[in-house]
């Protein structure tokens, strides 16, 4: 079988694409594997510049247009007494308040409560747009904007926490915990530096974009699989388009669960540094 | 086996001047846009939406905590009123037992007194007519000496036939048997 595919693909490779889309639609010039290159489309405008906008950008635009729209319209409507609407949108304020700030954080948390729910607002929305249709690749896919909003938590946990105990405080909180016999410093210290300094950001970006990447060269493969079996195949294994199709659908759904819970994660993770970074003792 | 042989499709395929460690290392077209969109986002969530939301959420937790208060303070008077009222009852009902206490020895004071007054008035009258007895009967005593005597004097006068003119011995004789018949009127009672 694996001789197949590989004969079909070197096949393919040489193919020209002269059809319409309709007939792409229902056909197939072989097998695509999924490769980094899905991460770099090419570009739609400004190509070289520090300005290129290619497709995952105009992706990520309509993800925050939609995420800014659907809040302005319920944040404009909102009523004491709420309707369906808005009672959805207000369960998801409250999930991030009751089940990550207050548990962690208690009361501290209410000044950061704004800036960490539009996080996992925004992570969401933009987590999702890797299963919807005709977008169908997660904005977050590419490091740049994890990295991004690794940064602002980085930058964020610790300013405050050098406000709260002064730059000198602060790391004698975080490099040298109290608590500790001396010459474990020897050991310890390295190893919160780099958990404070590099671990924590460079983590929290990695497993946002290690998991949506996944996530979409999954579903890249399983459909792209579907669609060759389906069309360029012959015989029995046109029948092995319905098991990958099936496997493509099962990894759509996990992959809207995944979307959800690395937003979940990023968030609690950035309101657990936080809290390190303002807590009176560790 | 067959990922193998479509990686290595896939390499031939593609002219790729992207490697793998682009995937960790963002383009600066990459960050430009992130930093773009994110704040964005940030600012408008933190600046317009999130206060206009939070307003709302806090006017509701406001209005649910009025209304809680509003039925604790109902409650407190409702409790404050029947306490009220018990006690006003209990009060009354004191007085009620203590008019009911006054009354009866008030009514003991008033028979006792009506009793003894009673008693005094039929004292009285019983001593009263006592001495109207005496009195009538030391009267009848007199009247009957000197009827009596006089009786008796003529009735003697009569048997005898003649004028006991002696006034002294008449007299003498005459308290003899008055005596005899004083004496014997005593000791019949």
């Amino acid at each position: 079988m694996g001789n197949l595919l590989a004969v079909a693909v070197r096949a393919e490779a040489a193919g020209e694409q002269t059809k319409s889309y309709l007939e792409r639609l229902f056909s197939s010039d072989g097998f695509h594997a999924p490769s980094i290159d899905e991460f770099f489309p090419p570009a739609l405008l400004w190509e070289g510049t520090i300005f290129e906008f290619n497709r995952i950008m105009l992706i990520r635009v309509i993800a925050a247009a939609a995420l800014i729209g659907v809040f302005w319209f319920v944040a404009a409507r909102a009523k004491v007494v709420p309707g369906r609407f808005q009672s959805v949108v207000e369960f998801m304020l409250d999930f991030v308040k009751d089940q990550i700030v207050e548990p962690v954080m208690g009361d501290h948390g209410k000044k950061y409560l704004p800036f960490l729910t539009t996080l996992f607002l925004a992570i969401v929305f933009f987590n999702i747009t890797g299963v919807i249709p005709f977008l169908n690749i997660a904005s977050t896919s590419l490091i740049g904007l994890p990295i991004f909003m690794a940064v602002w938590v980085y930058v964020l946990y610790l300013g405050q926490g050098i406000k709260k105990f002064g730059l000198g405080g602060y790391l004698k909180n975080n490099l040298f915990p109290p608590g500790v016999p001396k010459f474990v410093y020897i050991l310890l210290t390295p190893i919160e530096f780099l958990q404070v300094f590099i671990l924590r950001p460079a983590t929290l970006a990695l497993r946002l974009a290690a998991n949506m990447i996944s996530g979409h060269l999954l579903l890249v493969l399983c459909f792209g699989a579907t669609q060759y079996f389906f069309f360029a195949a012959s015989g029995a294994l046109k029948g092995m388009g319905a098991v990958t199709f099936a496997a493509g659908a099962a990894f759509m759904l996990f992959e809207i669960f995944v979307a959800l819970l690395q937003a979940y994660v990023f968030v609690m993770l950035s309101t657990v540094y936080l809290n390190m970074a303002i807590e009176e003792e560790h | 086996m067959i990922a193998q042989t479509l990686l290595a499709a896939a390499e031939e395929h593609g002219e790729s001047e992207v490697s793998g460690a682009d995937l960790i290392l963002p383009a600066p077209y990459d960050l430009l846009w992130s930093f773009v969109i994110f704040t964005i986002i940030i600012v408008v969530f933190t600046k317009f939406l999130m206060p206009k939301l939070q307003a709302v959420l806090d006017e509701r937790a406001e209005l649910i905590q009025g209304g809680i208060e509003k039925a604790e303070k109902a409650q407190a008077e409702a409790a404050e009123a029947l306490e009220e009222y018990t006690a006003q009852l209990t009060a009354a009902r004191a007085e009620a037992a203590r008019i009911r206490e006054d009354a009866r020895v008030e009514a003991a004071t008033i028979l006792s007194q009506a009793r003894k007054r009673a008693g005094k008035d039929a004292d009285r009258i019983v001593d009263t007519a006592q001495r109207q007895i005496d009195a009538e009967r030391k009267q009848a005593i007199v009247s009957l000496r000197g009827e009596v005597g006089s009786l008796a004097t003529e009735l003697a006068e009569k048997i005898v036939g003649e004028s006991l003119a002696d006034d002294a011995r008449q007299q003498r004789v005459i308290n003899t048997f008055l005596d005899d018949l004083e004496a014997t009127v005593k000791a019949e009672g």
